[in-house]
């Protein structure tokens, strides 16, 4: 017992996140597209639906989009939405998936047997028809619409992993141990469960935020956006597809935003699953 | 016969077996020592029992034989000689041939050395094809010889089985048929009996010596559990934080220990024969690189003096073959197999009982485990459930501490009957009625730190809050021997020994009347089980607690219990007091159990 009295007091969560690089970058890396998004569009040389020459010229830092909008200014307006969208609905879905996954393990029996059957019929469709569905009855979709449908069409995928993991967890026997202390469910789902999730979730929602971008700009090219003519990443890509050869900018700008972005915040991700995995063995 | 032989054989040069000289392993990246100055002989037909805690560098040593280290690790310096070829310096190839050839390696779990999803008898005649042993027609035969001299059956059935259809003791007699296959001249056994129970232990442990002397093998047997030792080793080595402590023959060890941890190893294993007052060592093996300088165990003996912190003491020879690491071995007098022993549990004591199990019947699904068990309990007391694994003592536990709900029967507390479940019981029955789990390492919330693991249950049952709360979280840990700079630790940073001492104390935060302790030492190591089991007796002594204590180890019932129940199938085949069935038992299979435990005295 005296060498650990010896040893220094664990550093905090925060502070030890602090000293992992992969952490750090990716957390840096985030907060910058982050800044970019929310306060480019106060310098942006043109408005966002502004013509600024003759569709794909090369004025410009990137040139103009096929209807003359300057790229450069459609790049600095157009993260605001795509992000606040993906990140809502990637919350959003992390938040239901991990209620039905975590309740459905704890639960066992005959209760996860149902949750799990329901959740496979929700898994059998695509993830972008879900969307489709609702969208299509509606006209003009509001921001909030398209949230709510992304982030439910991510809980039934988060819900099978948040279940995967909660197995291991639920059977050990300081579960058991709560258990037996006569703890509520609630308060053993919370305080004894969910923290030793946290690594493999985090995972989780960093490859769930690529994939709402993804159908955000999926569902923008359809159609369905909440603001059709608005400067939009995963729009912007769609509209200029076809002259990738005559004017790349207009396309790659964008997916270089989204790349950064991603890899970012799966950097950060990482950083805090492999931080909260290495407290346990 | 061991003995004549080893002396015909035994030449100036060791010729057979093996020779380990200097051996030193270090960490790579960091130059701190895991194990160094290691000199071991391993004579033909000779087995040696590598003996020490968890962090000593026992199964390093052991794995060194085969010239390997574990990733992180290195073999820095020293031979280890095989009738005159270093396999240290061998090119990789030779090792690879080595390796199990000649030089073969048991496991501490066979289950992770067996493929699950080949067939035994596959996995027999593979090794002869990979060994390019024998022929093709050969090899089934001698699959089936291999097994029958390990006493198991060897029909066409048994060689389609998979792993998980044996119980453990097979697949460890397996693994020990598959090491000895190929004949090598020198086996490693890294603990191969932890986690059996005495019966299988004692067959496994048989089956090698058996072996080991029919084939000549020497063998080197890795383990913490000195009452092993002394059942099958000829020679014994204690291993302290990387270095032998003292190195001599079994019955001089036993007799004659010379090393002040040896010793303290010794005080700490309950025996067979008499009530022990069985002490554990105070602090914790030093791990690499936190080494005290000087002697190592120099912090946490009882005999040290200022001369033993300033350098590291030479092995001395004290008698023929009898080494020491000490440099006051003459000074710190004899020693005595029997001391600590103190009288039995007074089987006629006045019992007042607390609590009572009637008609127990027990279910998992359809299937019914235990049958009609009875028992009581009374205050103060400490009834112990012993039994093979399988035979339904921690089913039992469950159930009377409500983590099992599938039975019937009555368990009545102060004459009142318990519901089957610990949620539908009143929270003052849940309060009082504490259960400790075996496996300290997933009973703990790894996310929790120390302070929130001890405060829970006072909260949860309104004894103390805030402040008050802490201060009693402080107290707790004194009494179970904790530090007050691990308050605010998570649980991970524990060692085994402490996440026990942190789990009593949670059971003790609810100021428990009756505590439920199931197997709660058999992960640790004997020195930490030894400590455990003196802080249990003094929370009995002092606060009067009652306990069920459930084990498959005999001895340590004599020391901590007043009555036991064994238990066979789910079943209680004999009761009564500790005294009066270790002493006159009447059933079979009890005094199976008891000549199947190890003995030291």
């Amino acid at each position: 017992m005296s060498t650990t009295a010896n040893a220094p007091s664990t550093p905090s969560f925060g502070e030890r996140a602090m000293k992992q690089k992969r952490f750090v970058f990716g957390f840096t890396v985030t907060l910058l597209v982050i800044a970019f998004a929310i306060f480019a569009p106060l310098f942006a040389p043109y408005g966002e639906e502004q013509t600024a020459g003759p569709p794909y010229a090369k004025n410009g830092l990137f040139g103009t989009d096929y209807v003359g909008q300057d790229v450069l200014s459609r790049l600095m307006h157009g993260g605001q939405g795509v992000l606040l969208i993906s990140v809502l609905a990637t919350l959003l879905g992390m938040v239901l998936g991990i209620l039905i996954g975590v309740v459905a393990a704890y639960g066992g029996g005959w209760l996860d047997e149902v949750m799990m059957r329901l959740n496979d019929v929700l898994l059998a469709f695509p993830q972008i028809l879900l969307a489709l569905v609702v969208l299509t009855a509606l006209s003009n979709p509001a921001a909030w619409v398209i949230v709510v449908l992304i982030g439910a069409s991510h809980a039934p995928r988060v819900a099978r992993v948040s279940r995967g993991v909660a197995l291991g967890i639920v059977s050990r026997d300081f579960v058991v141990a709560a258990e037996a202390l006569g703890e509520k469910r609630s308060r053993v789902i919370v305080a004894e469960v969910l923290p030793n999730m946290i690594g493999p979730l985090l995972a989780e929602a960093g490859l769930r935020l690529t994939y709402s971008i993804g159908v955000v700009a999926a569902l923008g090219f359809l159609g369905f956006a909440a603001d059709p003519g608005a400067a939009n990443w995963g729009q912007m890509m769609n509209e200029n597809r076809l002259g990738l050869a005559t004017q790349p900018w207009a396309v790659l700008a964008p997916v270089l935003m989204i790349a950064i972005f991603t890899i970012a915040t799966n950097l950060m991700a990482d950083g805090l699953a492999q931080l909260s995995q290495r407290g346990d063995s | 016969m061991t003995a004549t032989t080893r002396d015909v054989q035994q030449t100036p040069t060791p010729s057979g077996g093996l020779v380990i000289e200097d051996l030193g392993v270090t960490l790579t990246g960091r130059p701190v020592d895991v194990v160094d100055d290691i000199d071991l002989v391993l004579r033909p037909g000779e087995v040696v029992g590598l003996v020490g805690e968890s962090g000593s560098g026992k199964t390093t040593v052991g794995t060194s034989l085969l010239a390997y280290s574990r990733a992180g690790a290195l073999i820095s310096s020293g031979k280890v000689l095989l009738e005159g070829r270093d396999v240290l310096k061998l090119p990789w190839r030779e090792v690879r041939q080595l390796r199990g050839e000649e030089i073969a390696y048991v496991p501490q779990d066979p289950a992770s050395a067996l493929n699950p999803s080949i067939r035994i008898g596959k996995q027999l005649v593979e090794l002869q094809e990979l060994r390019g042993i024998g022929t093709a027609e050969s090899r089934l035969q001698a699959a089936r010889e291999g097994l029958t001299e390990v006493g198991l059956p060897n029909d066409t059935e048994f060689l389609r089985r998979y792993a998980h259809q044996l119980s453990g003791g097979q697949v460890q007699r397996v693994a020990l048929a598959m090491s000895f296959l190929p004949k090598p001249k020198v086996l490693v056994l890294d603990e191969p009996t932890t986690g059996l129970d005495v019966t299988t232990q004692k067959m496994v442990l048989d089956t090698m010596a058996q072996l080991c002397r029919d084939h000549g093998v020497s063998a080197l047997y890795v383990t913490h559990d000195l009452a092993v030792v002394a059942n099958i080793a000829d020679r014994v080595a204690v291993m302290y934080a990387g270095q032998i402590a003292e190195l001599g023959p079994k019955d001089t060890i036993f007799a004659n220990p010379s090393h002040p941890y040896t010793r303290a190893l010794l005080d700490s294993i309950p025996h067979l024969s008499q009530a022990r007052d069985v002490k554990g060592i105070p602090g914790r093996t030093p791990a690499p690189g936190m080494r005290p300088g000087g002697c190592r165990f120099n912090d946490r003996c009882a005999h040290a003096i200022d001369e033993c912190r300033q350098q590291v003491p030479p092995l001395i020879t004290v008698a023929p073959d009898h080494e020491v690491r000490c440099i006051r071995v003459d000074e710190i007098g004899t020693w005595d197999i029997q001391r600590g022993t103190i009288p039995d549990a007074d089987p006629d004591r006045k019992r007042d009982i607390i609590l009572s199990v009637e008609g127990l019947d027990i279910f998992y699904g359809r299937k019914q485990i235990v049958h009609d068990v009875t028992f009581d309990l009374a205050k103060g007391e400490v009834v112990a459930l012993v039994g093979e694994s399988g035979s339904g003592k921690t089913t039992i536990s469950r159930s009377v501490g409500g983590l099992h709900k599938d039975w019937t029967g009555t368990v009545a507390f102060e004459g009142r009957e318990l519901a089957n479940s610990a949620r539908k019981r009143s929270a003052e029955d849940r309060r009082r009625i504490q259960y400790i789990f075996q496996n300290p390492y997933l009973s703990l919330n790894p996310r929790l730190t120390i302070e929130q693991i001890i405060k829970r249950p006072m909260e949860l049952f309104g004894i103390a809050k805030g402040k008050q709360a802490t201060d009693r979280v402080l107290e707790l840990m004194e009494q179970v021997a904790l530090g007050s700079a691990m308050l605010r630790y998570q649980a991970s940073r524990l060692s085994g020994g402490e996440r026990q001492r942190v789990a009593i104390a949670r059971a003790l935060a609810a100021e428990p009347d009756v505590m439920i302790c199931d197997e709660i030492t058999s992960a640790l190591d004997v020195s930490v089980q030894g400590s455990i089991v003196a802080l249990l007796e003094g929370l009995r002594k002092q606060r009067g607690i009652s306990m069920i204590f459930v084990t498959h180890n005999l001895a340590l019932v004599r020391s901590i219990a007043a009555r036991v129940q064994i238990l066979q199938e789910g079943r209680v085949v004999e009761a009564g007091s500790v005294v009066e069935v270790m002493e006159r038992p009447r059933e079979e299979y009890t005094r199976k159990l008891l000549s199947d435990s190890p003995r030291i005295a």
